[in-house]
């Protein structure tokens, strides 16, 4: 049950190597206030963990009770599709509070986006099909809330807090590989 | 954990209400399959979250022509204002009076705390339970195994239906 069903590919937002040892994949709801709160945590734990660390967040809006969450992922989208998805997710995350469609157009022109190519994106759903793709394989890995951790494709269970996620993370760290090679 | 009732079982039929004035049967749902998640209560977080994971995948659900419904020992206008307040958009039945008793026909209640088990069942086109699930009272289950078991009952009437042809060519 707790298994990544999708693994991750082309289409994925991925911060750090491919070559990285561990795999952090979040599936995420830009109006959720705990990926809210998670969100400068896995910053921290980036930076803490740098290249040994992959970082990839994936969409899980539960639109009925976030009613911005879908339009914040649009607008993610829109700048992943200009080449600026991390600097839009960022904002977002920094600003929950606000996520009406003039603040995500105010943020595209302020990362120079073209705002105005913005406001098509949103009035057609242009990147809604993605975002329920991300959907759909989130519920088919048993992903029921967010956020939701995978590590190296297991679910994670534990705490989201700094301390949780480095333990968590050390653990496939693959020093134990490294003295089975010695021995 | 109560034990509950086991695929290929016969589902027991029921009518409970689901608003003041209306009233579901299990049967009048034949011919489709039915998703049955009982749950302990409206508003408590964890159902809250699963019923608004089922509420999203409702479309996902349809696409099975399956029907959804949520099941607990809350009172219809309990029920009604947690729908209202989630925007759901399916039916939650209430199994309020004789208490519990289509939960406790499943196997699916809780004597000590008086409430369901979040209990899950895809029931089939003929009534026949085709799969059960009984997850942790805090854990919300989410929907893979849910749409798992729509997936293998699609699969199965498919790979029927072609024997049946099959059959009646020869």
């Amino acid at each position: 049950m707790a298994k990544l069903k999708v693994p991750v590919g082309q289409a994925d937002h991925v911060l750090g190597e491919e070559d990285a040892p561990v795999t952090l994949v979040e599936y995420g709801d830009y109006e959720c206030p705990h990926c809210g709160h998670a969100h400068p945590i896995i910053n921290a734990v980036r930076k803490h963990f740098g290249k040994q660390l992959r970082f990839v967040f994936r969409n899980f809006p539960l639109t009925e009770i976030h009613p911005h969450a879908e339009m914040a992922a649009e607008a993610a989208e829109f700048a992943g599709a200009n080449g600026r998805f991390w600097e839009m997710h960022d904002a977002i995350f920094e600003n929950q509070q606000r996520l009406e469609a003039s603040f995500l157009v105010q943020l595209a022109g302020k990362l120079g986006l073209p705002s105005d190519d913005l406001i098509g994106a949103l009035e057609k759903h242009q990147y809604l099909p993605r975002i329920k793709d991300d959907f759909m394989g989130g519920v088919r890995s048993g992903v029921n809330g967010t956020p939701t951790f995978f590590i190296n494709g297991e679910r994670y269970e534990g705490s989201w807090e700094f301390e949780g996620l480095v333990e968590a993370i050390e653990d496939r760290l693959p020093r134990k590989t490294e003295h089975r090679r010695a021995s | 954990m109560a034990r509950i009732l086991a695929p290929g079982t016969l589902a027991p039929d029921f009518t409970l209400p689901v608003t003041a004035d209306q009233s579901l049967s299990l049967r009048d749902l034949r011919g489709q399959p039915v998703v049955l998640a009982f749950y302990p209560a409206d508003w408590s977080p964890v159902c809250g979250d699963q019923m608004a994971l089922y509420n999203e995948i409702h479309p996902e659900f349809q696409k099975y022509k399956a029907e959804v419904v949520g099941i607990s020992v809350d009172g219809v206008w309990c029920h009604a204002a947690f729908a209202r307040d989630r925007h759901l958009h399916f039916p939650l039945l209430s199994d309020f009076e004789p208490k519990g008793a289509v939960a406790k026909a499943y196997g699916a209640y809780r004597e000590k705390e008086g409430v369901c088990e979040r209990a899950l069942f895809v029931i089939d086109e003929e009534g026949v339970i085709f799969w059960s699930y009984c997850s942790p009272i805090a854990v919300n289950p989410g929907a893979d195994g849910i749409l798992e078991a729509l997936e293998n009952l699609k699969e199965k009437r498919q790979s029927h239906g072609q024997v049946e042809s099959a059959r009646r060519a020869s």
